[in-house]
């Protein structure tokens, strides 16, 4: 939507990843524009978290490039890159479980040596209002939807140009994720906070986001906007069917 | 009160005293072959069988008499007590409370009287042995315990090879001091920074291993340093050691019978205690520096990244934590204070030898830091009281000898007492004896979740 004309922010161009000799992605191309929400659907096992954990370093592409803000990160070490603030939800949260919320979050925002800290917890306490009621909980003892809360602040705290999600729906009631994807929009629409959404839950995901990719085993089969993508038959019988509403 | 549980469990008497007799017919057959019969050679090389009837019929006697007791009196008071106390409440009681608050400043205080104390009870001559045996020796393991928590406790690495960084110190010291006359005051820093070399170059190649796969190599590696040690003759003199050490000096002043030695320049009587309460001093002041640097570690970013570590690798690097220079730290600075109590080790005996530096060592010092609960200060030292005490006191048990005979010897029970401990622990407190873990980080007004619901935010 906005700024679609100039350099993307991120670029993933034919990322190959392998892993051992099992090929995972087989040459993707992915653009996330500044304040776009974008999002990558596909089934299981698609590659969607692998490209996810591609941009991210780890495991690394084999061939292609991956371009952040035009400067090429392939090779670059995992914390190098989360340190150009490509903050990430990683598929499972990943929360520290024996540390406190406040602690988790004290992590997120391990790269600005706590500089403004006090302000932007307050701040995922405005978004996130459950967490305020958790604060001095640990992470392990929170139900699923608020450890899912408790990612998605810890990745905001490092006050992120963009910021990945990996399924942030799994597993959890509508209502939660209704939640954690309004929160998500209003992100975006206030702050213009480039979002780059992997989902299988398809149809909040396409709603939500601008523009979309579907995956299927490795590769980018189709791409459009997201009502575009709403309204194929294809993604309608593939992802949608049942009706996920 | 036993007439209550009498009443209630009176039917159950003929029941256990079946119950008892059943274990007494188990533990028969199996200590009938295992300790009632002993085979020995006789002078024509052939093996004669014997018969320890007595010393079996009191092993089973103890176990019936034992089950029975546990059946009539133990368990049944046991579930009088369940059932009183009712569902456990969710706060601690005032009492637990008051304890964890005031237990460490009054330990530290008693720890800093303790010499006083016994000297005062048993003068000079008598309180070698506990200054020395217990309170020196314990103190040592206290140290070292807290050191390996900063490398297992919190970054959750876990090494099994500590003791090869322990013999780093003492063979710098002890090279160092007798080769080049080097005072301990400056071998002391150079002894911690040496180990702490050792432990980043083990750091390097262990990085990427995690749990099991790194236990076997940090325990390769202090085999391998213990091995170096014995077979490097020409350095380290082998196995025989290497014997008279430099003892540590105050300022220069030394504790001996020399015109300008302590007992002569504060007009005191010659003893050897003054030199140990010295030591016991200097060894308590070591081991609070490990656990002042660690606890201030803990609120920086380092001791955070630590933390998170052992949580999650993979959240870290995502948060762009670099996981490599985290473990090289804890490896390093855990390796350090190692080498400190090392050297520190070699003065106060004046002699090492590879013998001080086996496997054991770095078993009882990980049994530590796992019983304490891992991360736990308090419980580290708790811990270290409890094993290395505990093995200080057997060998007060010698008087048992005149029950059990003179082949009795309290100390071959160590080890068995050590597995019981570790046993009930694992049964009773999984995580250790202090298993809560203090977070690092309050909210600024530190008021309850209800004040925080009601209050407005101060952002």
């Amino acid at each position: 939507m906005t700024g679609q004309n100039g350099t993307p922010l991120l670029s993933v161009q034919g990322a190959k990843t392998y892993y051992g000799k099992i090929i995972a992605l087989k040459g993707v191309d992915v653009d996330v524009h500044q304040g776009e929400i974008v999002t990558l659907i596909g089934a299981n096992g698609a590659g969607k978290s692998t490209l996810m954990m591609t941009i991210c370093g780890n495991p690394r592409a084999r061939e292609g490039r991956i371009l952040f803000e035009g400067r090429d990160i392939t090779q670059m070490p995992t914390h190098e890159i989360a340190r150009l603030r490509i903050a990430q939800s990683p598929e499972g949260r990943r929360i520290f479980p024996r540390m406190t919320v406040l602690e988790n979050l004290q992590m997120g925002a391990a790269l600005d040596k706590l500089a403004h800290f006090d302000e932007d917890v307050e701040r995922m306490f405005t978004l996130f209002p459950r967490l305020k009621e958790r604060v001095a909980q640990r992470g392990g003892t929170l139900s699923g939807g608020e450890q899912q809360m408790l990612a998605i602040a810890r990745a905001l705290m490092a006050r992120p140009k963009l910021l990945m999600l990996d399924e942030p729906s799994l597993g959890l009631a509508p209502l939660i994720v209704k939640q954690i994807f309004d929160v998500i929009g209003e992100l975006n629409r206030t702050e213009g906070l480039t979002v780059f959404l992997v989902e299988q839950n398809a149809y909040h995901a396409l709603k939500l986001a601008h523009r979309g990719y579907v995956l299927v085993n490795g590769l980018v089969t189709m791409s459009g906007t997201g009502k575009e993508l709403l309204q194929k038959p294809e993604i309608r019988a593939a992802y949608l069917e049942g009706g996920a509403h | 009160m036993a007439d209550a549980i009498a009443k209630r469990h009176g039917p159950d008497m003929s029941a256990a005293v079946k119950d008892a007799l059943l274990s007494g017919l188990i533990a028969l057959g199996l200590f009938g072959p295992l300790v009632g019969l002993r085979t020995e050679q006789n002078m024509r090389n052939e093996l004669v069988v014997q018969g320890r009837w007595g010393l079996l019929a009191s092993v089973i006697g103890v176990i019936v008499v034992g089950r029975f007791l546990l059946l009539t009196l133990v368990w049944p008071a046991m579930a009088a007590r369940k059932e009183r106390a009712g569902p456990a409440s969710e706060t601690p009681s005032a009492v637990r409370q008051a304890v964890s608050r005031w237990f460490a400043p009054t330990s530290l205080v008693f720890l800093f009287l303790y010499p006083v104390i016994i000297v005062s009870l048993l003068g000079f001559q008598g309180s070698l042995k506990w200054v020395d045996n217990f309170g020196i020796q314990i103190l040592i393991y206290v140290m070292l315990g807290w050191g390996l928590n900063i490398v297992v406790g919190l970054a959750g690495l876990l090494d099994l090879g500590y003791v090869a960084f322990y013999a780093v110190g003492a063979y710098s010291y002890a090279l160092l001091s007798s080769h080049f006359g080097l005072s301990f005051w400056i071998l002391l820093p150079m002894a911690g920074i040496f180990a702490a070399l050792w432990g980043i170059l083990l750091g390097f190649p262990v990085l990427r291993l995690r749990g099991d796969y790194l236990a076997i190599v940090t325990l390769a590696f202090g085999e391998i340093i213990r091995l170096v040690l014995i077979n490097w003759r020409e350095l380290t003199n082998g196995s025989s050691g290497i014997s008279s050490i430099p003892k540590i000096t105050l300022f220069g002043i030394k504790f001996d019978a020399s015109p300008d030695g302590f007992a002569k320049i504060m007009d005191l009587p010659i003893s050897s205690a003054y030199y140990k309460i010295f030591l016991y001093y200097l060894i308590l002041l070591l081991a609070l520096l490990t656990a002042f640097v660690t606890i201030r570690l803990r609120k920086l970013p380092v001791g955070r990244a630590w933390e998170a570590l052992r949580e999650d690798e993979i959240a870290c690097r995502s948060l762009g934590i670099n996981t490599t220079n985290t473990k090289l730290t804890a490896f390093a600075l855990g390796a350090m204070f190692a080498g400190f109590a090392g050297s520190f080790f070699a003065a106060r005996q004046g002699f090492v030898s590879p013998e001080s530096f086996t496997f054991m060592e770095s078993a009882i010092i990980v049994a530590i830091v796992v019983l304490g609960g891992m991360g736990s200060m308090v419980g580290v030292a708790l811990a270290a009281v409890a094993m290395i005490g505990g093995t200080e006191l057997l060998r007060e048990l010698a008087f048992l000898k005149t029950i059990f005979g003179d082949n009795f010897n309290p100390d071959q029970f160590r080890m068995l007492i050590f597995g019981l401990a570790m046993v009930g622990i694992m049964i009773w407190k999984p995580r250790g004896f202090v298993s809560s873990r203090e977070p690092t980080i309050f909210l600024a007004e530190r008021k309850t979740i209800s004040g925080s619901l009601v209050k407005e935010g101060h952002g």
